[in-house]
């Protein structure tokens, strides 16, 4: 099963949560892996601490002109919606950090001028904490294509057990690469009105997506219950209350989890990780859906 | 010669606009006549550096007379042989006015980062 916790704020708990569920579910026997797709700043591996096994090179294809062929036609740069690839003086100017890596440049090239070659766009941390596979992306410093990272991550999705992919904030491209394909998202939030507005932006976008989901509650106690309320009017489902507990910070702030601090907690995670799990067989009805 | 000045409206009157990829407009003056037409600059979602650029060399601009330029727009003009200048203020016959009298300096590389036209 492949397991998304996104949210739309930032700072609502998702390494929290997919950290806490990962060790947890480890421990009651299952195959988890948990791979942080939040490759502009990946926190996951401060809290679950892996020995690292390996490390790979993600790359992208990106076009290589070979000016003696160039004929200056300008096909190139029209077919570029990045100003990407740019004919100039029967010279093709390429700027490889605007490249999506389409294609189509060397797909149109009519004089055979152009060539795919890789460009690194980051690495691959591949290791394992305890019984956890843990893999963590991470975007080379002045690089756009965190999609195209994301999906160097999400190619070490487990064939079998438990994936639990750890998002980036927000509702653009970058979540939206997390989220394809997941059999289940988590939309963590807290109730706040910062909170509730974001959690509304990813609420449309994973019912855009298709995708069953049901959302967590972190930070449970502070701001009011305009987020209980939107949940309970849209009949999204709250799977998880995690207290406002000065305690579960304290123990964050020293990149240790809440499971292995508080031990009182690890009844609440294995609950969530049940849930989900029996989720995942399509039993959860949201309005998204019926719509 | 022709330059091209970015520029916040259509006429030689108007303010030398400092964004170069993100500018309203391109004046493209004729230095010895004066004689001008204004482009409009579409922008777009990325690139706007590079797509500016473009727009310049294919209009056959020389020179351009601009505040900021980045560094994409900056390797685009050079690939064009198209001199640069930056810091540029005033009005757009005011720019056009120091280039002949060649009291602009001519940069020897952008002068801001991507994106700094963008408010970003």
């Amino acid at each position: 099963m492949i397991l998304t916790i996104a949210s739309g704020k930032g700072g609502t708990g998702k390494t929290t949560l997919a950290t806490n569920l990962a060790r947890v579910a480890s421990r009651a026997g299952r195959v988890v892996r948990y791979l942080d797709c939040d490759v502009e700043e990946p926190n996951g591996h401060l809290f679950l601490r892996p020995t690292v096994l390996e490390r790979r090179v993600v790359t992208v294809e990106i076009p290589r002109v070979d000016s003696t062929r160039c004929t200056g036609c300008g096909l190139c740069g029209r077919i570029c919606q990045y100003h990407a690839i740019v004919p100039i003086n029967r010279q093709a100017l390429v700027f490889d950090r605007l490249c999506h890596s389409c294609g189509g440049c060397w797909r149109v090239c009519p004089a055979d001028a152009i060539t795919p070659e890789p460009m690194t766009i980051g690495e691959l941390e591949i290791g394992r904490s305890d019984d956890v596979d843990v893999v963590t992306g991470r975007l080379r410093i002045g690089f756009a294509a965190t999609p195209a990272m994301i999906r160097g991550v999400k190619e070490h999705i487990g064939p079998e057990g438990l994936t639990i992919l750890d998002a980036p904030p927000g509702t653009s491209c970058p979540v939206v690469a997390s989220l394809r394909g997941a059999d289940f998202v988590l939309l963590t939030t807290e109730p706040t009105p910062f909170g509730l507005h974001d959690l509304t932006l990813a609420v449309e976008l994973v019912r855009e997506l298709g995708i069953p989901f049901a959302a967590a509650i972190n930070r449970d106690g502070i701001g009011d219950d305009r987020v209980d309320r939107y949940c309970s009017s849209e009949g999204i489902e709250i799977l998880l209350r995690l207290p406002d507990d000065r305690r579960i910070a304290e123990a964050y702030s020293a990149g240790r989890m809440a499971v292995d601090a508080l031990p009182e907690y690890e009844g609440l995670f294995r609950e969530l990780a049940e849930t989900i799990e029996s989720r995942s067989t399509g039993a959860v009805s949201t309005k998204g859906e019926t719509d | 010669m022709k330059v091209a000045v970015s520029s916040q409206g259509r006429t030689l009157d108007s303010q030398v606009d400092p964004r170069f990829g993100r500018a309203a407009y391109f004046l493209l003056v004729e230095t010895e006549t004066l004689e001008f037409t204004a482009i409009e600059n579409a922008g777009g979602q990325g690139g706007a550096g590079i797509a500016a650029g473009k727009i310049v060399i294919d209009a056959g601009a020389q020179a351009v007379l601009t505040g900021n330029c980045g560094p994409n727009a900056e390797r685009t003009l050079r690939a064009g042989n198209v001199r640069l200048f930056t810091d540029v203020t005033g009005t757009v016959a005011e720019a056009v006015e120091r280039f002949k009298n060649g009291t602009l300096v001519e940069a020897s590389g952008p002068n801001v980062q991507s994106h700094a036209g963008t408010g970003n």
